[in-house]
This record gives structure tokens, sequence and C-alpha cells, in this order.
């Protein structure tokens, strides 16, 4: 673990990216600095989680830098590219577990891959990842078994299987329950606090948010870019811009608003 | 007490009256293998164990800790094992409180085996058969209810949609035209060398052209185009529907109560059954133009005779007997496909599967159908 983990961990100026001739987002640019839980917010189709692909180094930017520690990532040779990704733990929407593998198999292949450990060592390794996240019971089990929750769970474990700098999270509570979505905020602040890592997510969850979140970006869809930066508390108590008011405290937009009808049947 | 210094890499242990104190110097770092060496915690328990029963405690210090990750994490509950139900106790105090907060994640550990029943003789024996019994009861269900639903097709009772019968269609017809005329050209183009190697010695060229022109019509373009098609289109069917399983995207269709049958399986098994007598004949028409073209280029003979000597020997009843053969082949792999597709798993490896059992199943039952087509002409003499 470093001591010295609080300066900027990714440092992104002036990102524009899309798909082929179609911008997403242009002009994005925010610092995440170390050891904190950066959110990236906005509505659906916004292009949360195609940032997320440009900052994993999935997606090339049409223009903008990214800079991991010293490194600005898109200009480095793509091998320097992959040993910086091996820092990077990514936790997909849907969990994406290798679904021909067990539970212990999806988090050693990281470690089987990358690292030349023997296999006890990676068995305990990787049993250690998954009892961290609460699944120690579970290890042979194919995915096609496991829960939804609990494949995200698989997941995070094996975006944790090489103690990643930055943890990447897709919309990590959505599709929980409430409950489980409380346990897996506390998990990640845990884990966060416990291994030093910073981690980057994207949700528009609200509780989650609102509780574990210290700092974030807000992108719009409409004008394309980030309209605003912030804590998600911070956003909801003191943002002036009608999007972003309107999402923190999950009303319409202004422009939206239903007018009360007279002798409605209390719609709207 | 020994004397010999208890000490390993990253680590080194001193007793000090009742507890052992194991202080961690050094980088620990899992993926870099730095950190305790295997056998470390062995050799902690076997210390403690010579050491008779003075040792109480198990304590550590990790003032000399520099970088550390999982790697100690691993450590403390290899040790947390090893000690469980001896007499010593485990004092985390001194590690970082970080990793004291991560360790208080994992809680007890938890032995992981599976529970694994066994199984006697007569239920290892028993279960395929069952199994077997089982899935021979399922296509005799699927092929049952095409023919309940076809009649019901035919009186305009079925909920499928034209489009999809169109596009199968298509797909299983103009679509697969390349590879049947590849196939059926070369066929025929090798059976015309084969004959002629043999037909020559007797002087009885000409008859390369009976040979082509028979073996073509009555076998082997309605076998070689099933068998390019259950490649092609079988496959397909299996891994389109088998993907749909793993989608939901069957269950919401079963969900709001559209048939399956109708709506999946129905466009598929007609679009097949009704494109494969059509390869057939285009099948055989290029099978014999390949024929005839090594024929009359390599082998001397002359176009109008190869022309006349093919159509006096392909008689319509062979004809006929191939149409008849290549409807039920196209059945048979349209039914193996959706049936394939139908029974898998919901993983991208049970997709794989699917397609792999269609085309198997396809294949083997196209030749086994048509040995038995064989064998019924030869006894029916026709």
């Amino acid at each position: 673990m470093d001591i010295d983990s609080t300066e900027p961990k990714l440092r992104v100026e002036g990102l524009t990216f899309g798909y082929g001739a179609k911008v997403v987002q242009h002009d994005v640019s925010f610092t995440v600095s170390g050891q904190s839980i950066f959110a990236i917010m906005g509505g659906s189709g916004c292009g949360k989680s195609t940032l997320m692909k440009a900052l994993i180094g999935l997606l090339r930017p049409s223009a903008g830098t990214i800079h991991v520690g010293d490194i600005d990532y898109w200009a480095a040779t793509e091998e320097r590219r992959t040993e910086i990704g091996r820092r990077f733990g990514v936790v997909f929407q849907s969990g994406a577990i290798w679904s021909s593998m067990t539970a212990e198999e999806n988090v050693a292949l990281p470690l089987r891959m990358f690292t030349s450990l023997d296999d006890a060592s990676i068995r305990a390794l990787a049993q250690l990842k998954l009892s961290l996240v609460g699944l120690d019971t579970a290890t042979s089990v194919m995915p096609a078994a496991l829960s939804g929750g609990m494949r995200k769970r698989v997941g995070i474990a094996r975006a944790l299987s090489l103690d990643p700098d930055i943890l990447f999270l897709d919309e990590p509570s959505a599709g929980l329950d409430p409950i489980s979505a409380r346990r897996l905020d506390d998990l990640i602040l845990e884990l966060r606090d416990g291994f030093g890592m910073t981690v980057v997510m994207v949700s528009h969850e609200l509780p989650s948010l609102m509780s574990i979140c210290d700092d974030g970006i807000f992108l719009d869809a409409d004008s394309g870019t980030a309209i605003a930066h912030g804590a998600p508390k911070v956003l909801r108590d003191s943002c002036k811009h009608p999007t972003v008011h309107a999402f923190m405290t999950r009303q319409r937009p202004p422009d939206e608003q239903v007018q009360p009808a007279e002798g409605s049947h209390g719609a709207g | 007490m020994t004397a010999e210094p208890l000490t390993g890499r990253g680590w080194t242990a001193r007793i000090d009256a009742v507890s052992l104190i194991i202080h961690l110097t050094g980088d620990w770092i899992a993926r870099l293998d730095t950190g305790a060496e295997l056998g470390a915690v062995d050799r902690i328990v076997e210390a403690i164990r010579s050491d008779g029963a003075t040792i109480k405690t198990i304590a550590f210090d990790t003032t000399a800790l520099k970088q550390w990750d999982s790697a100690i994490l691993v450590f403390v509950l290899a040790l947390r094992q090893a000690f469980k139900g001896e007499g010593q106790t485990l004092d985390e105090a001194g590690l970082p409180p970080a990793a004291r907060r991560l360790l208080a994640l994992t809680g007890e550990p938890v032995s992981a085996d599976p529970i694994v029943v066994r199984a006697n003789l007569l239920a290892r024996v028993g279960r395929p058969l069952i199994r077997l019994w089982a899935s021979g009861l399922d296509v005799m269900t699927l092929v049952g209810e095409t023919v309940l639903r076809s009649g019901a097709a035919l009186r305009g009772k079925v909920r499928m949609r034209g489009a999809d019968l169109l596009s199968c269609m298509y797909d299983a017809g103009i679509g697969a035209l390349p590879i049947v005329t590849i196939v059926n050209v070369l066929v025929g183009g090798i059976l015309a060398f084969v004959g002629a190697v043999q037909l020559r010695k007797f002087g009885a060229d000409i008859y390369i052209a009976n040979l082509v022109g028979i073996a073509m019509v009555r076998e082997m373009a309605a076998l070689m185009t099933a068998i390019v098609m259950s490649g092609r289109t079988g496959g397909a069917y299996a891994a389109h529907i088998a993907t749909m399983q793993g989608n939901e995207e069957i269950d919401a269709l079963r969900a709001i109560g559209v048939p399956v049958y109708d709506y999946l399986i129905l466009p598929r098994v007609i679009a097949l059954t009704c494109m494969m007598p059509l390869l057939f004949l285009y099948g055989s028409a290029v099978g014999i133009f390949g024929g005839f073209t090594v024929a009359v280029s390599m082998l001397n003979i002359s176009p109008e005779a190869f022309l006349e000597q093919t159509r006096a020997s392909v008689a319509g009843s062979q004809i006929l007997f191939g149409l008849v053969k290549s409807i039920a082949f196209g059945t048979l792999i349209a039914i193996a496909g959706c049936r394939a597709g139908l029974n898998a798993g919901r993983s991208a490896a049970d997709v794989g599967r699917a397609a792999t059992t269609a085309v198997v199943i396809g294949i083997v039952g196209v030749i086994a159908l048509d040995a038995i087509f064989a064998v019924c002409a030869n006894t029916l003499d026709f």
C-alpha cells in the first residue's frame, strides 16, 4: 500500500469521445485523486459507460488526454498501456463472469496469466478475494448457478485479484435490492479503505452516490459535456443547474413539469 | 526453547516469554511474490508444537513493514486456519488497521468443498437410460407437434410472422446457393473422374453420363446438400435459439403467451422443408453440369452424346426418389437444430454445445435416414 497515494491518480483533459463520427461527449475534464471514490453521474444514455471504456483503454478518444499517474495513457505504446491496464480492476455492469469457469477459476485467471506464483498461492489468493466479497462458500460453483448479486460480487473479486490501484465499477448496484446494494456500498468503502485503492464508479443510483462518493462529474446528454463537478452531496445541496438539480432530487426537469389539472385523479 | 532463529522471506519470529512475535519486514506484494514463502506457516506451527505448551499467543510486529497488499491477508488467514482449535490465540492487534478491516470482511474461513453424492451402479446405468428415453420422447413430441402445427398452418391458424418465414426461406434458399453450387459441381466432377478410370478399361466411357446422372439424382445431390445445410443452417438455428434462451428471450415469449413452437420453430421447419427439394433439384443440375464439364473437356466425350445419354438414363422416378429424400432431410435437419437450441443451457459455452449437437445429429441422422431409404427402395424394387 502506498503511503503517499492521495495525489492525482487520473487526470482527464479536454476528452472527446464517441463511436465513429458520432460524438457522445466532448471536452470533458476532471481529476481523480488517490484513494477517493469518484462518481461518473448522468442520465441514461449520456455516455457514462463510454467514458469508462475510454478510461480503461477499450475505446480510443478522438481528442484530449488521459494521464494515469504521470503517463499520458493513449500516447503510450500498446505494451505500456497493457502494463498500466493490469493495475486497473474493472467490474462490468452484468458482472461479465466467464461462464465456462467456476467462481474461483474466474478470480484465479488474472493471477495465472500475469504472475509467476505457484498454484497453492494463487488458490489462496483467489479464496481470499472471494471471502472478502462474502462468497467463501461459492468457490467451486459455476456462474450459471449464481444469482445476479453474487455474480457481481464474483466480478468484484476478479477485479481485485491483482490488487489494483484503481477499481472501475460500472453500475455496481444496478439490479440489486436495497439491502444488497447497501451492503455492496459498504463493501466498496471497506475495500477502498483496506487496500487504499482509488475507485471510479459509473452510477445513477442516488443512495449509493450520496453515501460513498467523495467527488464526481455530471455528464449531460443534451449539451454533450460535463455540466457539474463535485461530490454528489454537494451537487444535491448547492448545484443550481436545473438538470443536475432535478437528477439529484429525483424530480422531473423544469420543462417537463406536469401542471396539476383540476379534477384529475391524483395523477402527476 | 530452541536457540536457532525462526526466520523466512519477509519475516522473523521471536519468542518473548509466553508469546511468539512475528516481525513482518519489507514489501509484501502478492503479484510480485514477495512476503512469506510457501510453507512459512507450517514452519511456525512446527516451532510452536516442538516448544511444548509455553507459547500462548502469537502476535505481529509491523514496524518494519513497507508496502503490503493481499499477501499479508493470505498469510494471516493461513495462520488462523492453522491455529484453529489449538491452545494458542492469534493476536492481530499489531497488524496495520487497514489490514484488520479487510480481515474482518473475510470472517471465519469456511470449507467450500461441494457435497458429492456417490451414485450406486443401478443409478449410474439407469440415469442415462432414462435420459435417453426422455430425449426419445422429446423428439417424438417435436415431430408430432410439427405435423399438428403444420396442419394448423395450412388452415391459417398459426401465430407465425410472415416476415420470419420469408427471411428463414431466403436464408435457407438463396443464401445457401453458392455453397450448394460449389459442393455439387465438385462432387459431379469427381464422380466423372472416378467413373472414367474404371469404365475406360471396358471402352464404356459414355456410361460416365449414366453414372453421374443417376448418382447425383438418386443419392449425392440430396445427401451432399443435406450435409451442407446441416452444417450451415441447422447449426445456425441451434445457435440462434440457444442464444435467445440465454438472453431470456424465450422466457419473454412464453411469459406473454406466444406459442414458442409456432413462433420460432415452425417457420424454420417449414422454410427448410420447402427449400431442400428446390436445392436438391438445383444441386442435381449443377452436379450433372460438373460431370459434363469434366467428361467433355478432359475425357473426349462429345457434349451431345453426354446429354443424350443422361436424358435416357435418368428416369422421373429417380428424381422423385431424390425429392422425397430431400424433403425428409430438410425436416430432420430443422427439427434437430431447433431441438438442440431449445434444450441448450444458458451460458456461452452452451451455445457452442448446442450448435455442435445440431450439426452432429443432423449429419448422422441424414446419413442414417439415407440408409433406411436405400434399404426400402431395394425391397420395393424402386
